[in-house]
């Protein structure tokens, strides 16, 4: 923590410290404290998938790869396309690059999210719903978080996007979209875990 | 489906009572009039005396740390007040003929409100309180990182104490204690909405709690007066570092597990349904991993208060900084590697029992250096015993017999014999009573200066200490030998006669720490009718050490003129001992404080109604409240005019200001520090 000459200048700036520096960390802490919740998740998941299938189906009856692979692509574009749009920023993109990129980004999530409901359907249809067994509670609620993450994320996304067409893009709106970013390419690395996880290993 | 959900008439406090009446549904009653009584006179109160106003400009929408801070504590006494009330009712009903007086669901009902209050409305506000009131200052920084924010926790914590009170007044409370495991909590053994309450009323509180140790955190890191290295800080600051980050890591597992207890129970999932494929045992892991971290998180302030109050009241520097600092840590680390020793009889391995009983046992050594380190610093120093040195003190030598009984705990092969005895109730209390009340007693004594100007009465503090002190040994003493007699924690009632005799002494014990309580109310009440004469607007009243004590008192709103500049790990000592009374000011410049807003208090009150509605299943209500407890938040995000301007020169006239009353103020001997001649900076050199 080098607090001496960067911060002993900046406090010294009218008391005004670098706060958007600050609010991302702070930001990131919280991502952290998310992280935990996912990692419960997945723990009660692995515990679940063992010993608590009951009267229901078991991961490899019910699991195949060919969706969640084209899900899982959409997301990983996704986070490269936010990647795109938030170095746009950076380097001084106009406006207009930047939302395209963002707009983009939250379709394809969308598409990620569709695909994902796309398939809680049909396993609901089938008769697979939550309280048919303790794994089928464990995997609608940890793939279900992460798809409520993802719908943040949009909502987030589109608000950003309302916010910026009203006051430009100036720091605030800037430090929104960074802090969006890091949102969004922790829940790409989430889904890795939960891809492997759940599918993955599930179909093997 | 009616928009009210599960409510009903029998829901209301008083109904019972007239469809069954009796002595328990008497006391239910009596306890929701209370609490309805106490609303309405307060409001009153408010009206007649005009106080809405300001209560609104001053305090609701404050986001000032240290008026947040003061929020917090009145609020953890308030829910002490009903903490303590409710143990001695416990008591008396184990004193009283089999079957006693309460009903055994009403009796469930108190031991599961008295642990779910204590824990998360009274410990948990009051450690936050007071480290909203101090870490700020001893850093050298002018408000937490992100005042809104600290603001949105302490309104959610406030949240959920309520929905504990409306517990009284509408519906039931739950009845499988703080803990509240499944099965017993399902849907299936506990049909109404009691662990509906629980779920909610700490969802609020632990989403708070989370906020507040990210604020905590991210203002310790960012917000350290120019030159302060992390190992310069206080004890307290260090104590404040590793509690947010317990509190960043902990308190997510508890809002997971509750969580999916209420999709359990609402939505028929099959987490902790054994029949279904469900693990009950996930629950207790989840439950313990915070909940084994959160004993940390209310011990570890109280730890930081001692380092504070014993070195200022011995006189002496703090023995062993480097050693408590990382005895600190240590416990921190430790802390998370033990949750499984709190169900030791559950069913794991012996060996896994082995190793976390020997991971428990390990705590007790950062622990007993930091008990060195206060016993050291206590030795051959000049040793004035106020009451937050009482406090602290009395704490020291009770902690550790909490600490020896606990390494006992730790063993699992004794912990197999005393597990769900009164012996672990005993075991406990003797390290939260001690470990985190007298902490945050001793640091309301000692730092409540800094935010209303005056001392509070010594007296009545000295009293109460000695009350809280018999109180507490007359309390648990016995259960620690019934407890190893057999008698279990959490029975309605005892017929064992052998028994009864001790807890005759516990009930009185209540009664003595009912007593001390008692004491500090009075203690507040004599002090705020005397604060002319116990002022100390020059500001130290103790001869303390850290920079808090170079302000005045009360402490302006904007903390300090300038930023000090960080010297030494004790620069106020220093300037103190180069003869200066004043710090010397850095370089005024002008700054800005975030402005009061409502906001907060608008989303705490739609996140309340949101959760109430939950409760009682009233979907279209919660829908809306979780929908505006956003846009209230999206609204906010629109507001970017929310600070305001301190000028420079206001600065500068505010440090004259204090200046002046300083060079005014004479300089009195340490002797008389409890006296009315105490008006602040009281020196220990000699008139």
């Amino acid at each position: 923590m080098s607090n001496t000459g960067a911060a002993h200048a900046a406090s010294h700036d009218h008391g005004h410290h670098d706060k958007t520096g600050t609010v991302i960390f702070g930001f990131w802490i919280f991502l952290m404290s998310d992280l935990i919740a996912f990692s419960l998740m997945i723990a009660n998941y692995a515990d679940a998938e063992w010993h608590g299938i009951a009267n229901g189906p078991s991961p490899h009856e019910l699991f195949s790869l060919g969706l969640p692979t084209i899900e899982t692509m959409a997301l990983l574009i996704s986070t490269f396309t936010f990647g795109i749009c938030t170095l746009g920023m950076k380097y001084g993109a106009s406006m207009k690059r930047t939302v395209g990129w963002l707009i983009l980004t939250l379709a394809l999530g969308a598409i990620f999210l569709g695909i994902e409901l796309y398939e809680f359907h049909e396993f609901w249809t089938e008769g697979n719903t939550p309280q048919v067994s303790g794994f089928l509670t464990a995997y609608y609620s940890l793939v279900g978080l992460h798809g409520l993450h993802v719908t943040s994320g949009i909502i987030w996304g589109i608000l950003l996007m309302v916010q910026m067409k009203t006051f430009g893009m100036n720091d605030l709106i800037k430090s929104r979209l960074v802090r969006l970013g890091l949102f969004w390419h922790m829940l790409d690395i989430v889904w890795i875990a939960l891809f492997t996880k759940v599918y993955l290993m599930g179909v093997l | 489906m009616s928009i009210l959900g599960s409510l009903d008439w029998n829901d209301i406090f008083i109904v019972p009572f007239f469809t069954d009446p009796s002595l328990s549904t008497g006391i239910a009653a009596g306890a929701g009039g209370i609490v309805v009584l106490g609303a309405l006179a307060v409001m009153v109160l408010l009206t007649v005396k005009g106080w809405w106003k300001p209560l609104w400009s001053n305090w609701i929408t404050t986001l000032d740390h240290k008026k947040i801070g003061v929020i917090y504590i009145v609020l953890a006494l308030i829910m002490l007040i009903r903490g303590v009330l409710e143990a001695v009712v416990m008591r008396a009903q184990q004193v009283s003929p089999a079957p006693g007086f309460l009903s055994v669901e009403h009796h469930a009902e108190l031991f599961s409100t008295h642990g779910t209050i204590m824990i998360f409305f009274v410990a948990m506000p009051f450690l936050t309180g007071v480290i909203n009131v101090v870490m700020p200052l001893q850093i050298g920084a002018r408000d937490m990182e992100f005042p809104f924010m600290n603001a949105v926790s302490l309104w959610l914590s406030i949240g959920g104490a309520a929905l504990v009170m409306a517990s009284l007044v509408v519906g039931h409370f739950e009845t499988g204690g703080w803990t509240a495991y499944p099965p017993y909590t399902g849907i299936k053994l506990s049909p109404n909405e009691g662990v509906d309450y629980w779920i909610w009323s700490l969802g609020l509180t632990s989403v708070g709690s989370t906020l507040s140790g990210i604020n905590f955190l991210v203002t310790i890191y960012k917000q350290r007066a120019p030159g302060m290295k992390l190992f310069d800080m206080s004890i307290f600051a260090w104590a404040t570092l590793c509690t947010a980050i317990l509190m960043i890591f902990a308190m997510m597992p508890l809002t997971v597990a509750s969580l999916m207890l209420a999709l359990d129970r609402q939505a028929g999932f099959h987490f902790f349904t054994a029949t279904q494929g469900g693990n009950m045992m996930n629950f207790a892991n989840m439950f313990w991993l915070f909940g084994h971290p959160e004993v940390y998180i209310l011990i570890l302030p109280a730890f930081g208060v001692f380092s504070e109050v014993i070195p200022t009241f011995s006189g002496k520097k703090i023995y062993g900084y480097t050693s408590l600092v990382w005895a600190t840590i240590a416990i921190a680390v430790l802390s998370f590697t033990v949750w499984v020793h709190h169900f030791f009889t559950m069913g794991q391995t012996a060996h896994l029992n082995a190793i976390f009983g020997i991971a428990t046992m390990t705590i007790g050594v950062p622990t007993g250096v930091k008990v060195f380190n206060w016993m050291l610093t206590m030795w051959r120093g000049k040793l004035r015993f106020s009451t937050a040195m009482l406090f602290s003190t009395g704490f020291i030598f009770t902690f550790v017999i909490g600490g020896i009984t606990g390494v006992m705990l730790a063993n699992p092969t004794i912990d197999f014999a005393t597990h769900n005895s009164l012996f672990l109730v005993a075991h406990f209390h003797n390290m939260l009573i001690p470990g985190l009340l007298f902490g945050m007693f001793a640091a309301v004594n000692y730092w409540f200066p800094l935010c209303f100007g005056f001392r509070l009465d010594e007296k009545w503090g000295r009293r109460s200490f000695w009350l809280w002190m018999i109180g507490f040994y007359g309390a648990f003493m016995p259960l620690y030998a019934i407890g190893l007699m057999g008698a279990p924690r959490r029975m309605a009632f005892f017929t064992e006669p052998a028994y009864f005799p001790w807890l005759v002494i516990a009930m009185l014990g209540a009664l003595c720490v009912l007593a001390g309580l008692t004491a500090q109310i009075i203690q507040v009440w004599v002090s705020v009718k005397n604060r002319e004469s116990l002022m100390v607007p020059a500001g130290d009243p103790w001869d303390g050490r850290g920079i808090e004590w170079s302000l005045g008192c009360p402490v302006p709103e904007y903390d300090f003129s300038t930023i000090p500049a960080m010297t030494s790990r004790e620069p106020w000592v220093d300037a103190k001992e180069a003869g200066k009374r004043v710090m010397d000011p850095t370089e005024f410049v002008d700054i800005h404080l975030p402005k009061p807003t409502g906001m907060p208090f608008l989303v705490g009150l739609v996140a309340t109604l949101f959760a109430f509605a939950m409760i009682f299943q009233m979907w279209l209500i919660a829908a809306v409240g979780f929908v505006a407890m956003w846009v209230l938040v999206l609204i906010r995000s629109y507001d970017t005019d929310w600070e305001e301007t301190v000028t420079a020169e206001e600065l500068r006239e505010g440090y004259e200001a204090h200046k002046r009353v300083v060079e005014s103020t004479p300089q009195i001997r340490l002797d008389d520090e409890f006296t009315t001649k105490n008006r602040g900076l009281i020196m220990e050199t000699q008139v």
